[in-house]
């Protein structure tokens, strides 16, 4: 049953992760994109299938685990997504910090640097 | 965040930070704690020593750059790797050694090696994005 | 504690686990590509402020690579599909490096433009430290594309693609100009956002087939319910058409890849869209190809207006980078439309497509970064009358335009030749008009940039016709490193325009390994049931 509980709480996270990359903000944007990779995340948990079993680990002197176990590789693959994301998420936290200072901009409506609101008809000749 | 307490007392909790750091690595191949998780407690001993003490103090205190650091660690992974060529195994099989050393067994092993390189690059890539942080603040 | 007769009896009632034969030190082939990069680029990180001659050291990895890839594709195209599976595990266990003909093929487009930019970035005058961090990035970008190539592991591959992110957004801000902020931000959030889905799609994957080596993917896939696995094949048509900068999820690559240095536009051109393509390539044909049947109509959709509507984007820009940034789009348009025919002809020539891409994209950046120098201006509405000036450049442009746009005898008229047999053999009339099109203003836009550029005597306005004198000659060094390189990569697309027939063949293997996926699954070590 705690896999209905746990799809409507990935369900309310993609929903305000989405709410929250549609902001023009840019830290609304990163905390959308972390809730995000946190909604994955939970994902990948579910769907690895939910056990109320031991850790995976064989006890000494036996060569096999002695009853069910939780799956590991969920587990792996969420510790590795976790890093990840941590990483990309302080690195676009630093320039965000940047071009907060830079720019003087936390709203993308306001960074047209690299590609200029007028910007110049096509030329004309030939 | 430079009061007299704060100061005082950082030099002694970055130390106990540290050494907690090096505990939960080495627990870490069959327990819960490794690498990752270790490296993140170091780091954040650097960072809050840069709060207390400033950043120039920290990165005297450090004396490498945190990223040559974090390279360190991404090498030290790579030739934990690397060594299974020589025993005619795939990249990154386990190894192990161990070594009695009067009644103790201290097992050596590539994924050890590995691990502490993962510990070396958390610790850099995390203290060089903290100080980077901290160090717009010090200039306000 | 067991006694031996009940340890002996446990182990051989399981399955093995472990591999029982030893590997030999050739096979180290497969995984020294990215083992080399890793640890160059770690070494070159730890250096970075150190004196010394960090480009030889970077330079010479390269060629290592190289050689180890150039091994690789020999074995390959002698004996077919290479694996190495880590840590002595087992496939599907382990994590499976499997090598077949497109994965080197790119591999080793990727490490000779890796190499040509590092000589090309010789002459930049930069700081030491930019200079130095250039390097190290350069190589962890490297050994996140090989890895991206050579995986066999669907999770993998999302790691690779992570760290090929991380050395990008380190890429594209290093010198830290304002503009480049700016683009990094667009750039950083709309790849993280498309790996984001690619990790959505893989975690339903292993959540129904419970497995993530793509050779046992291939294997299980055609059991599972087809509803869900297409929702799979979508996200993952998202999440790498993003990656891939297809139309209408484009928007990142005219926004940022026309910031940094030249050299790093190059490098960026050549290698990051070209992953995405491989991986859809990789994932539509050799994973999921029931879906992609479900998906054709958006795949040939998407073929169409990418093929359309990037020459068009092309012809509207003044800014050069930019131009040729939607010249890139359009030709992933071209890898989409070999999608969408997959014939063996078609498949094989929309992986001979971003190869060729691969290569003449860098070269095209290569020789507007040169172009940047000598007019001193990124609009080409400030340049002219560099024909008078410098033709070599100039010839090199028109060259790389030609090829670029698919015209006879230039590299990329054969990968559009295979495509437009390919639907008119599937009587895709859309396809293959759309394939004509696309060469029809590509040439158009192409031309047009080069007579504003080269032959328009002066700038655009009432000076015209006056001869434009703020144009700046080459100094030594850009003549000996950048012109030198960029020639010699030119050199290399003409004479493979000319003799194609080694690349001919070895799209046609990776073709024919993408649709049977027999071989592949075998050379991973899992066994083939029919």
């Amino acid at each position: 049953m705690i896999e209905f509980a746990l799809s409507a709480l990935i369900g309310l996270f993609f929903a305000v992760s989405i709410y929250l990359i549609l902001s023009k903000a840019i830290i609304r944007m990163l905390l959308g994109i972390t809730i995000l990779g946190n909604g994955v995340n939970l994902l990948i948990f579910t769907l690895g299938r939910i056990t109320r079993e031991v850790p995976p680990i064989v006890p000494d002197g036996l060569l096999q685990p002695a009853t069910t176990t939780a799956n590991p590789l969920p587990q792996a693959l969420i510790l590795t997504a976790i890093v990840i994301g941590f990483a990309l998420f302080t690195f676009l936290l630093v320039l965000g910090y940047r071009a907060y200072q830079e720019l003087d901009a936390d709203n993308t409506d306001n960074m047209r640097l690299a590609e200029p609101e007028n910007a110049p008809r096509p030329p004309l000749s030939y | 965040m430079k009061t007299v307490i704060f100061r005082t007392i950082a030099p002694v909790l970055v130390a106990i930070m540290v050494v907690f750091s090096v505990f939960v690595l080495l627990r870490g191949h069959n327990e819960p704690g490794g690498g990752f998780i270790g490296g993140l407690i170091a780091a954040s001993a650097v960072a809050l020593y840069g709060i207390a003490v400033g950043v120039e103090e920290v990165r005297k205190a450090l004396r490498v750059d945190p990223l040559a650091i974090a390279g360190f660690g991404v090498l030290l992974s790579s030739l934990s790797g690397l060594v299974s060529i020589a025993y005619q195994v795939p990249f990154l099989t386990g190894l192990w050694t161990i070594f009695h050393f009067e009644n103790t067994e201290i097992a050596v092993s590539s994924p050890m090696f590995f691990d502490i390189g993962v510990y070396f690059a958390v610790l850099g890539t995390l203290a060089a994005v903290a100080l980077a942080l901290e160090e717009d603040e010090d200039q306000k | 504690m067991a006694t031996t007769e009940e340890t002996q009896a446990i182990m051989e009632s399981l399955p093995p686990a472990m591999l029982e034969k030893a590997t030999a030190a050739a096979d180290w082939v497969i995984i020294l590509p990215v083992a080399i990069a890793l640890v160059c680029g770690a070494l070159l990180l730890m250096l970075r402020n150190s004196r010394g001659t960090q480009a030889v050291f970077a330079a010479l990895s390269v060629i290592a690579i190289l050689v180890c890839e150039v091994d690789l594709f020999i074995r390959v195209l002698e004996t077919g599909p290479q694996a190495m599976t880590m840590g002595n595990w087992l496939p599907p266990f382990g994590i499976s490096f499997t090598v077949d003909m497109i994965g080197v093929l790119f591999a080793i487009g990727a490490s000779f433009v890796t190499l040509v930019v590092i000589i090309y970035f010789q002459a930049e005058i930069v700081a030491r430290e930019v200079r130095n961090g250039f390097y190290s990035l350069i190589m962890l970008l490297l050994a996140g594309v090989t890895g991206a190539f050579m995986t066999g592991d669907l999770f993998n591959l999302y790691v690779w693609f992570e760290v090929m992110l991380i050395a990008s957004f380190g890429l594209l801000i290093i010198g830290g100009r304002k503009m480049q902020l700016d683009a990094a931000i667009k750039y950083g959030f709309l790849n993280f956002l498309a790996t984001t889905f690619f990790l959505i799609g893989l975690g339903y994957l292993y959540g129904m087939l419970g497995t993530l080596n793509m050779a046992d993917i291939s294997l299980t896939a055609p059991n599972a319910p087809v509803g869900p696995i297409t929702a799979v094949a979508a996200l993952f048509l998202l999440a790498f058409g993003m990656k891939a900068a297809a139309f209408p999820v484009n928007a990142w690559l005219p926004a940022s890849y026309h910031t940094p240095d030249p050299a790093i536009s190059a490098l960026f051109g050549g290698l990051l869209t070209k992953v995405g393509a491989y991986a859809l390539l990789r994932t539509l044909l050799l994973l999921l190809p029931g879906s992609r049947e479900v998906l054709d109509p958006v795949i040939t959709g998407i073929a169409v207006f990418t093929l359309i509507l990037a020459p068009l984007g092309a012809l509207a820009q003044t800014n050069l980078r930019r131009a040729v940034g939607f010249l890139v789009i359009g030709g992933i348009g071209a890898v989409f439309a070999g999608l969408a025919v997959p014939s063996l002809r078609g498949v094989a020539g929309g992986t001979f497509y971003a190869f060729h891409s691969m290569l003449t994209m860098t070269a095209l950046y290569l020789v507007a970064g040169l172009v940047e120098r000598m007019t001193q201006a990124t609009d080409t509405r400030f340049m002219g009358g560099v024909y008078q000036f410098n033709s070599p450049v100039s010839i090199m442009f028109i060259l790389l335009v030609f090829a670029a746009a698919g015209l006879p005898p230039f590299l990329g008229f054969w990968p559009k030749l295979l495509i437009v047999e390919a639907g008119l053999g599937m009587q895709d009339w859309l396809i293959v008009s759309a394939v004509l099109i696309n060469s029809l203003l590509t040439s158009i836009a192409g031309t047009r940039l080069w007579a504003h550029i080269f032959w328009r005597s002066g700038r655009e306005g009432d000076e015209a016709e006056v001869f434009n004198d703020r144009l700046r000659p080459l100094t030594v060094i850009e003549n000996r490193a950048s012109l030198t390189a960029a020639v010699s990569l030119v050199a290399v697309i003409m004479v493979l325009g000319l003799w194609p027939n080694l690349i001919f063949e070895s799209v046609r293997i990776a073709a024919s390994d993408l649709l049977q996926p027999e071989r592949y699954v075998s050379a991973t070590g899992l066994e083939v049931t029919p």
